[in-house]
């Protein structure tokens, strides 16, 4: 099935988010979908599946006119979205996900689950994607909920497989098995539109590529024939260095002391063991490690969000172990937290309010009772200029922008506060390559400026471009350290395996 | 660094404001205009349904709006109604705002009311500037304590605040009947659960009695409004009321933002109670006189339609408890001159409250009011 967009124009108000944008897309290719934050992929996609409905323009399926009422009609026509936040139901299982909305009814509309669960068995064999249908979604690594989303669409039926930034939350080996998925479904003659700010992954998966600029076309062409500096230069438009700028480190006085500590799950089984660790003044120390070996539990144990059950935590030589997130922040902590959506933000407030979200309660913003707000919002516009958020206003509500502009709210609100002790979860998550060099460069300016900074990131590039210090986190513990000017990545790579356990 | 701002002309750009946008609009002005017409030919055909004739039909509709807004008489009666409406409905909102549902405002009216009465019959001889505002701060306080135990009781123990506040409705119940007939608050030489009678110095004033003693309307109606400027104040102009609305939207923010959120449960419930038991001090200052079992009379109920209504704005909960009031005040002279029964008013705010409820339904049945539908559903 080929699908054509015609002059696509989607406006919000007064915001044009896509512009008379033309576009193939092929069965049995890949197309790449490139461009900037904010730059109008998602938006584009969600017209294609039905989301949205263009102000302008035509959607033709192999050359014939169709107009979608609503998701439900581009379904049936053969679209399906994996979208970048997953929508499934935790309590429920794989298969009852799955049939949501189509369920196989029996007489008296009886669920047919039996029937449900070999559906999905089905599409488990032809595409190797080894999901149980039985399990309940909550027990499940993101990595396979994914599938789930994928086994959905397939379930469906659809012929064009649109994934909205898939890898951002997978780790390396969960993104080859990712891989080897997609090209099967490409091989079995379906469609698919690939969207990710890794120009890696573009050259390594895509046919074909189309690149967004503030909501137009303005490129597109064969990867295999290009490189990632010319790929980054045609999405933000100037030439980007993904080299880090960085000056050796001249660690100073420790600054934050880790002791023994050790953390529970919800669930009190052990998360963090025993772990010590010093990070110093003017260094940055990357932990590295596979997603769910405790990096979560330590860096909201570290923020005061989670009880600590042993150790101690000192912070310029004072016993912070029991202190609350709020008095952490005033100590001069800085945290850019993993989860943007739930933790990091409220989407419904505007840019301004998020901007102060941790600090409204600072002199400069309050006085009294009173809130500040004309100081809030001046000082909001100020950081979302200089960390180019994209809005029309700092009084638009958060939802309303584009993912990696919401990440770029939260990194502005920490980096812009005056702090020394910078905890950063996934900061880059999301972005695209110009705002990943920017960011980091802000990262190295707060070293340099004499802040310890802690990373925490599924990225190696981002944790051995970035690090001073790397650990290895494996089962709650820390087993290995390297220099991060030394560090090779396939013994790093090892560490996180569990290798050297 | 590149800061892409030297001249700051770009962060000046972020702080025009958009102008309000169509969709915005519709959304708070025409769709509520249209649920109120859909509501009234919906309760037209159910009126035909039950074999009340055409005449009729017009006949007490006529009444609806010479009851409510047709003479003096009955402005007065829209805004005697509408006062503790408001006030309850502003407490009830401030706890939505903060994501507690509180139902308990009928229990905390009565308990407040309760209060408010025994100092209103219990100073003879304090001069009225003491008495009165005396009078209503009893009614806060022991508004806002008695919700505070649902406050408290989620916060140390996850006891969820809608089982806490029914529970509380039935104990304030009771606790009025019991309190009634104690010696020193029934009124003497009665059998039957009435207080004594509120002090003429504890009184809300009448306002326009000079005109025709009949008038109800009292000075409890600055109370609304002044309430629905604190109100708003609270919740979007303080530090307070941002935690409000951090906590409400976004517990885990909240908490990462370090808000206390234990605390904000508790002070938002007791600020929700004060405004019920306001409501409670409004109604027996200014139009019972005394108290008597039951007197909240579901007020506390309805309020949850006019917080819910209002949108948990202070502004829209002002408009939804005068529209309430003015629904009421016009279905008592509906029954008079129509002779058609009070629980069609039931009906016609029922289906009010759906129809805002579901804007989709209003813009699908009066395709032509609104801009071309663009689906925005996924944002
Ligand atoms: N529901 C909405 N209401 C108003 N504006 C919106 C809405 N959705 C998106 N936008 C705006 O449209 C533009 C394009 O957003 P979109 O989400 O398509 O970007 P994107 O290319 O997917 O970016 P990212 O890489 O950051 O995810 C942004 O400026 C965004 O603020
Ligand atoms: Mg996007």
């Amino acid at each position: 099935m080929n699908i054509e967009l015609r002059g696509i124009t989607k406006r919000f108000g007064s915001l044009v988010a896509n512009r008379d944008v033309n576009m193939d897309i092929r069965a049995g290719q890949v197309l790449g979908l490139l461009g900037e934050n904010g730059a109008g992929k998602s938006t584009l996609m969600n017209v294609l599946c039905g989301l949205y409905r263009p102000n302008e323009g035509q959607i033709l399926i192999d050359g014939k006119p169709v107009a979608f009422d609503g998701p439900g009609d581009a379904i049936a026509a053969g679209i399906g979205m994996v979208h970048q936040h997953f929508m499934l139901i935790p309590v429920f299982t794989v298969a009852e996900n799955v049939v949501l909305g189509v369920e196989p009814t029996g007489p008296l509309d009886h669920l047919d689950l039996k029937k449900a669960r070999e559906q999905v068995r089905e599409i488990n064999d032809t595409y190797g994607l080894e999901v149980d249908p039985d399990a309940l979604i909550e027990t499940l690594p993101v990595g396979i909920q994914q599938r789930v989303e994928i086994i959905k669409v397939l379930f469906r039926s659809a012929e064009v497989v649109i994934f909205d930034e898939p890898t951002a939350v997978l780790t390396p080996q969960e993104v080859e098995d990712f891989f080897k998925i997609v090209r099967g479904l490409r091989d079995d003659g379906k469609a698919i539109v690939f969207i990710t700010h890794k120009l890696n992954e573009i050259i390594e998966i895509a046919d074909r590529i189309s690149v967004l600029r503030g909501g137009e076309i303005v490129g597109g062409g064969d990867p295999s024939e290009m490189t990632e500096a010319e790929l980054a230069e045609m999405m933000v438009g100037r030439p980007v260095s993904f080299a880090v700028d960085k000056t050796p480190a001249r660690p100073g006085e420790p600054l934050l002391e880790v002791r023994d500590l050790v953390v529970l799950r919800d669930n009190d089984d052990i998360a963090v063991n025993h772990v010590s660790m010093t990070i110093h003044r003017g260094e940055v120390v990357g932990i590295a490690g596979v997603q769910g070996n405790g990096q979560t539990p330590l860096v909201e144990a570290l923020t005061g969000l989670r009880q600590v059950a042993g150790g101690e935590v000192r912070f310029k030589g004072e016993d912070i172990t029991h202190a609350g997130a709020r008095k952490r922040h005033q100590l001069g902590f800085a945290h850019i937290p993993e989860d943007r959506q739930r933790t990091g933000l409220v989407p419904a407030f505007s840019i301004a309010e998020n901007m102060v979200l941790d600090c409204y309660y600072d002199d400069r913003f309050s006085r009294g009772p009173n809130m500040l707000w004309k100081v809030v919002n001046e000082t909001a516009a100020r950081n979302a200029a200089e960390f180019d958020v994209r809005a029309p206003s700092v009084f638009e509500a958060v939802r309303k922008l584009s993912g990696g502009n919401q990440q770029k709210v939260i990194v502005a609100r920490e980096l812009s506060r005056d702090t020394e002790m910078l905890i950063a979860a996934q900061p880059t998550r999301g972005l695209d390559v110009g705002s990943i060099e920017y960011i980091h460069g802000r990262i190295m300016h707060a070293r340099d400026e004499g802040d310890g900074v802690l990373i925490v990131s599924s990225e190696l590039d981002e944790i051995l471009a970035l690090s001073d210090r790397i650990l290895v986190m494996f089962e709650g513990r820390i087993v290995a350290e390297f220099d991060g000017a030394t560090a090779e990545k396939s013994k790093v790579g090892l560490a996180m395996a569990g290798a050297v356990a | 660094m590149t800061y892409q701002d030297p001249t700051g002309k770009l962060s000046e750009k972020l702080l025009d404001r958009a102008a309000p946008d169509r969709a915005a609009f519709e959304d708070l002005v025409i769709v509520p205009l249209f649920a109120v017409v859909v509501a009234l030919i919906l309760g037209a055909l159910t009126m035909l349904a039950t074999n009340v004739d055409l005449a009729t039909i017009g006949k007490s509709y006529v009444a609806l709006l010479n009851g409510s807004v047709g003479s003096l008489n009955a402005i007065s009666e829209t805004l005697t109604a509408a006062a503790p409406l408001t006030l309850a409905g502003l407490g009830l909102a401030l706890g939505f705002r903060a994501g507690l549902f509180n139902i308990g405002a009928e229990g905390q009216i009565l308990v407040g009311g309760m209060a408010t009465v025994i100092v209103g019959f219990s100073f003879p001889g304090m001069p009225a500037a003491i008495h009165l505002p005396l009078a209503l701060l009893a009614g806060a306080v022991a508004g806002g304590l008695y919700a505070s135990i649902a406050g408290w009781l989620r916060a140390a123990t996850g006891a969820h605040e809608v089982i806490s506040t029914i529970m509380l409705n039935l104990i304030s119940y009771r606790l009025i009947d019991y309190m009634l007939r104690l010696p020193f608050i029934q009124r003497e030489g009665r059998a039957d659960p009435v207080s004594k009678s509120v002090l003429e110095s504890a009184e809300l004033p009448r306002l326009l009695s000079f005109i025709d003693p009949n008038l109800r309307v009292h000075a409890g109606i600055f109370l609304m409004f002044a309430a629905v400027a604190a109100v708003y104040w609270l919740l979007f102009r303080t530090r307070l009321g941002f935690e409000f609305r951090t906590s409400g939207e976004s517990p885990d923010a909240a908490r990462y933002a370090g808000m206390r959120a234990g605390l904000l449960i508790v002070l938002v419930m007791g600020l929700a109670g004060a405004l019920a038991g306001l409501a409670g001090a409004n109604q027996v200052l200014g139009v019972l006189g005394r108290a008597t079992p039951g007197f909240s009379a579901g007020i506390g109920f309805d309020a949850i339609s006019v917080a819910l209504l209002g949108r948990s704005h202070p502004i829209g909960v002002l408009l939804a408890g005068l529209l309430f009031g003015a629904l009421e005040a016009g279905g008592r002279q509906m029954q008079v001159d129509a002779g058609v029964s009070i629980d069609l008013i039931g009906i016609i705010q029922a289906l009010i409250i759906v129809f805002i409820a579901a804007p989709l339904l209003v813009r699908a049945l009066f395709p032509w009011g609104f801009s071309k539908l663009t689906k925005t559903s996924k944002e």
